[in-house]
This record gives C-alpha cells, structure tokens and sequence, in this order.
C-alpha cells in the first residue's frame, strides 16, 4: 500500500446546510414541475375561449392573501431561533420554533379554509383535479415542515443545543417554502 | 460502520441466528460500500429481468404478423421494457456504483446521510417490485386494471422519491466530504460524474413526481380529463423513459470512461477542466427532462424537428434551437471524451526511451464499451426527432434506448471489475472479462442495430408489423438479446464465484491507480481509510509513486 499523508482535522463540513439546500430545490422543482404543467392546462382552455375557473367557483382572496403574508412572518421565526442558538439562548430558541410550528398549523388550517369556501369537486373536471392535487402537495409539504418545526422545538428542548445546523435546515425549509407559496398564489389564486 | 448489534443470545447460538444476524447487519448497514452492493446486486437482477421482457419482445416480434401473446398484453410488455430499462437497470446500477465508489474516491470515511441512501435503496426497490406486480396485472401505460393503475403510478413515484434521495446524499457528499487539499478541481472524473449525476437526480425526479401527482389524482378521482386517464401516462410521464432524458443516468459511465483513461495509458490528463465540461454538457439532458413536457406537444417524441421547407426562418430557428441544445451538447460532451482518449492514446516514450504500453484491464474494456454503446444511442437519439426521416413512432426510438441502456449496464459492468478489490477484496482476471466483455457488446449491437435498421424500414413500434422483409432484422434482434442475457448471466456467476470462492487475494493498488481509493487496503475497511490522507494534486498516488521512482534512482545512482 502506497502512504500517503495524512491530512489534517477535516474542517466542519455543514452536510445538513448542503442537503437542506438540495432539499429546498427538489420542492422547487416539483411545485415549479406542476405548476408548469398548470399553466399550460389553463393556456389551451383560455385559448379556446373557455373559463378556467369552474363556473359558481370563487377564490376566497382573504385566507389565500393571509397564507401570502403567513410565510415572511414564518421565516422570521425560524431565522430568529437560529440567531438565538447562536447565543446559546434556550428560551427564545424553544419560542421561535414553538411560533414557526403554531404559524405553520395556522396555515394547514387556512388552506383547509379555502378548499372548504371553494368547494371544488375533485372529479369534477380538468380543474378539479388539478387543483387539488397541487393544493394537496402543498398541505403535504406543509405537514412535513410542521413536523420538522416540532421535531427541531423538542430536540432543543432534550438538551441537543449545540447541534444548531437542523436550525438553519429548518429555515431554509421555511424560505423554500415561501417561494412555492408566493406562485401558487400567484399562479392559482390571483391569475385564476 | 453498521448501527446493529448482534444478539449473543440469538447470533451466537446456531448457525440461523448468526445467518440473520449478518443479514439483519447487511439490511440495516450504514457502511455505503454495502448499500451501494446492495443496490447493484439488485440492479443486476433487474437487468436479467429485463433482459428476459426483451427476449419476449424480439420472441414476438420475430413473426410480426402472429402473435404468440395475447395483444392486450402488448402494452404491458413494452412499458415493462421501458420500466426495466431506466428504472430496473441504468438508475439502480449507476446509483449503487456511485454509492459504493464516490466516498473512496473523495477520501471521505463514509457517505453523506447513509440511512437516507439506504431509504432510497429501499424506496427504489418497493416501487420496483409493486411496478412489476401492476404490469403484470394491466396496470401501467394504458392499462386496464384501474387499481392497477393507480399502483403503478404510486410505485413509480416511489421510486422517484427514492432516487431524489440518492441524488441528495451524492451531490452532498461530494461537497462536504471531500479529502483535505481536494478542491473541486481535484476531485476524481468518476465522483464528479456522479455530483452532475446527483443534481440531475434533483431537478428530474421531482418533477417527475409531480406529474405523478397531477395523473394519480386524476386517475384515482374518476375526473380523467386533464390527463386522459391511463392513456396520459406516457403523454405527461413517458419522457422519463426516453431520450436525451436518459443521457443524465449514462453520466457516470461516462466519468467512469474519464477515470480509466489515464490509468489505461499511463499518463496524466491534460486540461482536466475540458473534461470535466464535457461531462457538464451531458448534464444539460437533465434541462431536457424538466421543460420538455412543458415544450413540446408530443412530448413522448421529444423535440421534433422538420427540415424541409415551407417555413420561415424564425420558426425554423425556434425548432433547431431546442433540437441542438437538447440532444447536440450531450453529443458534443461525449464526443469530448473520445476526443481525450485519442489524445491520451498517442504514443509516447518513457525517460529511458522505451514505449509506454496501454494498461488495458477488464474494467477499462467494459468501460469502453459501455461509453461506445451510450455514444452510439445518443447518436440515434439526435436523428430520431428529425421529422423529414420518419422515424419518430418507429422502433427506431426503442433502439436508442436499449443503446443506452445497456451501455450503461456494460459500463457499470467495467465498474464493478474495476473496483472488485476495493468492495469485495479479489480481482477478476483480465482473461474471464474479456470474453465476456465482447460477447456483451456484441449482444448490444445486434439486439439495438437492427432496429435502427427497422426504423429506416418504418417498422412500427408496436409489436406487429407487415412487412415480411423485416423478419430478418427483428431475428438479429433476438439473437442479440440472447447473447446479452448469456454475457449478464455469466458476469454475474463470475462475479459471485470470485467473491465467494476463497479469501481476499488483492493486492491494494492492482491497475497502478492514480487516486486515492488505491491508497486504502483490499478491500476497504468499513471506516475507508485509517488517516485520511491530504491530497496536493488531481492525481496524489501517482505523485507519491513519481516521487518514490526518483528517490529509488537517487540512490541507485549514488550507489
């Protein structure tokens, strides 16, 4: 066997950071996938000279506009208890992400809001359908970043303060987050 | 490193418990060297599996005017070849390799985020096997089982998800867990490959995953309008089986011909940062996955382009542009490579004037074919869309993908004997390979070549066809995937009976590497190497044994 030297104490590598980022991308790509594919459904039916939105459907503006506002509120919550780890402050870490998991119920709960006002019928059509499962992937996105926000509170609750880079993958989940949110309002609430 | 220990009580006692205890430890291994043979020796099978729906299909198709099958199963059939190939054969096997290989190459003692590579794995593997299961009873592509459809559209999301998984851990370890001293620059041409290969894995199968979405709810809603039901599937997800978006699973085969090159010949690469472009260009597929179904009308075809007259330059224009940038730069950046092999191949003289003779190993030969194939498939691929020769629709297509598909496999073949010291502690004799080597390419061409052929001759792509002229191609075809199978089935037993058939007999270095896998003993320990060692060059064992060299000549001259 050839000796090569060895090298020095590898540097910390922040694999969560990386893979986080990874992570926030591939949510990207598929809402971006979907709603790509949504804007071309909606095209050849306007095209056409049809509504896309089904007729007696109308989108509740305030609950969509109040998700839209939701997330930078969310956002500041979750980078909020990454400053506050920095300063190994406990407290205000644990209230941060109680806060983010308390606004990202709020938000489970508007959505589930405005599927009930809309009342579109899943089978009921092009729109239905695909309404509901870009809506649907949404809300599962949405559990997914609760259970990450509980997951991260109760882990600093245990006692595992120093590993604070699940903090940072927690926001950067959140911002991601704010990104798909802000099209899908864009595209499926205000464009119609 | 594996996180489960063995019971004394159960391990211990006879020879079952200790039998499911190494099991339980091999399932629930953390150590990426297992994951990824796991993976490849699931891949393997999947590849005899598809190797056997392609032997029913040449079967069929030798009398194109009867049918041996029911018809209705004709769909099936096909869709489970498309399956089998990009979802049973080129993911699974790149995806092992890189899985087994990459850490080694970057220095790293393990692979970032082992339990969700070993998620994927398990992923991949449980939507493989439901999608067969669904196949087999009229799901997929047009099937008529609706519940089996709904299955196969779940399975093959699964899979997707899986995939995205393994792309994350590679395209991560890469970036974090690199050697010290190994810039990016640095890093060896076959972990580079799987980085591209990795991010490709990020932006393709999550979109994939959401046209999955979007055809599962409309499915399973009972709406089936947006996306016509079962017959949508291959409209809005059928992409994913074809090219170029197949040219991003064919990426590290491709590094891994980049590796072998200088081992092979001796010699440093030159201007690593061309080849290293090159390998970026085939990554560009990845752009043709995630827009072409947004693009283009017929997506299954891919970017059509006409060339014969009537329209107007801009119009032209907006039909070359996609057609180029889509299949023409993933032709350019393999063409690079080759390119580099015909430079690296030129000979030269050592300082005592003597020629430097090739290295050639079984490995580099499967390498080498495996790139050929691929080469030779994206070739296919660029002319299938062009509307004036009338092969879109024709069997012309499939060809390309068995091209690529099984280049993919040949090469990962190369791999595996490139490797075996490393993840299995014996080297394959040069002398098995080869035959086995050659018997696999030519099994390639015949079972792909004359469906090229066909597609000139616009045999369709079903299964049926009239014309009696087309017998003789379609005959060459079945010999071509009989000899495939034979070359697979026979790799296999080799391999397995070098494995198991007496102790670790590699040496640490056996084809005078130049990176630093070949620093580590044969095989590998589970934690890679015992200090990790710092890296002052693309090629550091090979710095290391110039070094030894000269120091040897000092005193041989000062004595």
């Amino acid at each position: 066997m050839e000796a090569l030297a060895a090298g020095p104490a590898p540097a910390p590598r922040n694999q969560l950071t990386v893979a986080s980022v990874f992570a926030a991308v591939a949510m990207i790509m598929l809402t971006g996938g979907m709603l790509g594919v949504w804007a071309v459904k909606r095209s050849a039916v306007v095209d056409a000279g049809e509504s896309w939105l089904p007729s007696g459907v109308t989108v509740p503006e305030v609950p969509t506009n109040v998700i839209l506002i939701a997330f930078p509120a969310l956002c500041s919550f979750a980078q909020w208890a990454v400053w506050a780890s920095k300063r190994n402050d406990k407290a205000n870490t644990v209230f941060a992400l109680g806060t983010s998991a308390f606004v990202a119920l709020l938000i489970v709960n508007a959505q589930a809001f405005v599927w009930n006002q809309m009342g579109v019928v899943v089978a009921d059509g092009e729109y239905g359908s695909m309404f509901y499962a870009l809506t649907g992937t949404f809300m599962a996105l949405m559990v997914v970043g609760l259970l990450l926000s509980l997951v991260s509170m109760f882990r600093y609750l245990a006692g595992r303060t120093r590993d604070r880079e699940i903090l940072i993958a927690h926001a950067i989940f959140w911002y991601a987050m704010t990104a798909v949110y802000t099209a899908i309002w864009f595209l499926v609430y205000v464009t119609k | 490193m594996t996180t489960i220990d063995s019971s004394p009580d159960v391990a211990g006692d006879s020879a079952i418990g200790r039998l499911l205890a190494a099991d339980a430890a091999w399932l629930t291994s953390s150590d990426h060297k297992k994951i990824g043979r796991m993976f490849i020796g699931a891949g393997l099978l999947g590849l005899l599996a598809t190797i056997i729906v392609n032997l029913v299909i040449a079967i069929e198709r030798v009398d194109g005017g009867s049918a041996a099958l029911d018809t209705d199963s004709w769909t099936q059939l096909l869709g489970s070849q498309r399956v089998g190939l990009v979802f049973g054969t080129a993911l699974p096997l790149v995806a092992g390799l890189a899985i087994a290989v990459v850490p080694l190459q970057l220095g790293a003692r393990a692979l970032a985020f082992p339990r969700l590579a070993a998620a994927g794995m398990y992923m991949w593997l449980g939507g493989f096997v439901l999608s067969i299961i669904s196949l087999a009873d009229n799901g997929g592509f047009g099937g008529g089982n609706s519940d089996m459809v709904d299955l196969f559209l779940a399975a093959q999301g699964l899979m997707a998800l899986g995939f995205t998984a393994v792309g994350i851990c590679l395209a991560t370890s890469v970036l974090t867990t690199r050697a010290p001293g190994m810039t990016m620059r640095r890093v060896p041409f076959f972990a580079f490959s799987a980085f591209v290969f990795g991010i490709g894995l990020v932006l393709v199968m999550p979109v994939l995953i959401g046209a999955l979405i979007y055809l599962f709810v409309d499915h399973r809603s009972g709406a089936r309008e947006a996306f016509g039901g079962n017959q949508g599937i291959a409209t809005w997800a059928g992409w994913i089986f074809t090219q170029p978006t197949t040219f991003l699973f064919a990426i590290p085969v491709l590094g891994l011909f980049a590796e072998l090159l200088p081992v092979t010949f001796r010699k440093r690469t030159p201007m690593r940062g061309i080849v290293f472009a090159g390998l970026g260009l085939v990554g560009v597929s990845a752009l043709a996955a995630v827009t072409q179904q947004l693009r283009f009308d017929v997506p299954w075809n891919g970017s059509q382009l006409y060339i014969g007259d009537g329209d107007d330059v801009s119009t032209k224009l907006g039909d070359v542009a996609p057609w180029a940038f889509f299949h023409l730069l993933p032709v350019l950046g393999a063409g690079i490579l080759f390119l580099m092999m015909l430079f690296l191949a030129k000979p030269t003289k050592d300082e005592d004037g003597n020629s430097v003779l090739p290295n050639a190993t079984g490995g580099f030969l499967f390498a080498f074919f495996g790139f050929g194939m691929v080469f030779v498939g994206m070739l296919g691929s660029a002319i299938e869309p062009i509307v004036d020769l009338g092969l879109i629709d024709t069997v012309f297509g499939e060809a390309s993908l068995v091209y690529v598909a099984y280049g993919v496999a040949l090469g990962v073949l190369g791999g595996i004997v490139y490797w075996a010291p490393k993840l299995w502690g014996h080297a394959i004799e040069m002398k098995k390979v080869a035959p086995l080597a050659l018997l696999g390419v030519a099994g390639t061409v015949l079972a792909a070549f004359p469906q090229y052929i066909a597609g000139f001759l616009d045999q369709p792509s079903g299964l049926a066809y009239d014309d009696g002229d087309l017998q003789i191609w379609n005959i060459l075809t079945l010999v071509g995937q009989a000899m495939m199978a034979l070359a697979v089935l026979a790799f296999v037993g080799l391999l397995v009976s070098t494995v198991l058939g007496s102790d670790s007999d590699a040496v640490d270095d056996p084809w005078d590497g130049q990176t630093i896998e070949w620093a580590t003993t044969s095989p590998a320990p589970t934690d890679n190497f015992v200090d990790v060692p710092a890296v002052t060059s693309a090629e550091p064992l090979l710095d290391l044994k110039t070094a030894n060299d000269s120091t040897d000549n000092a005193k041989e001259s000062a004595s």
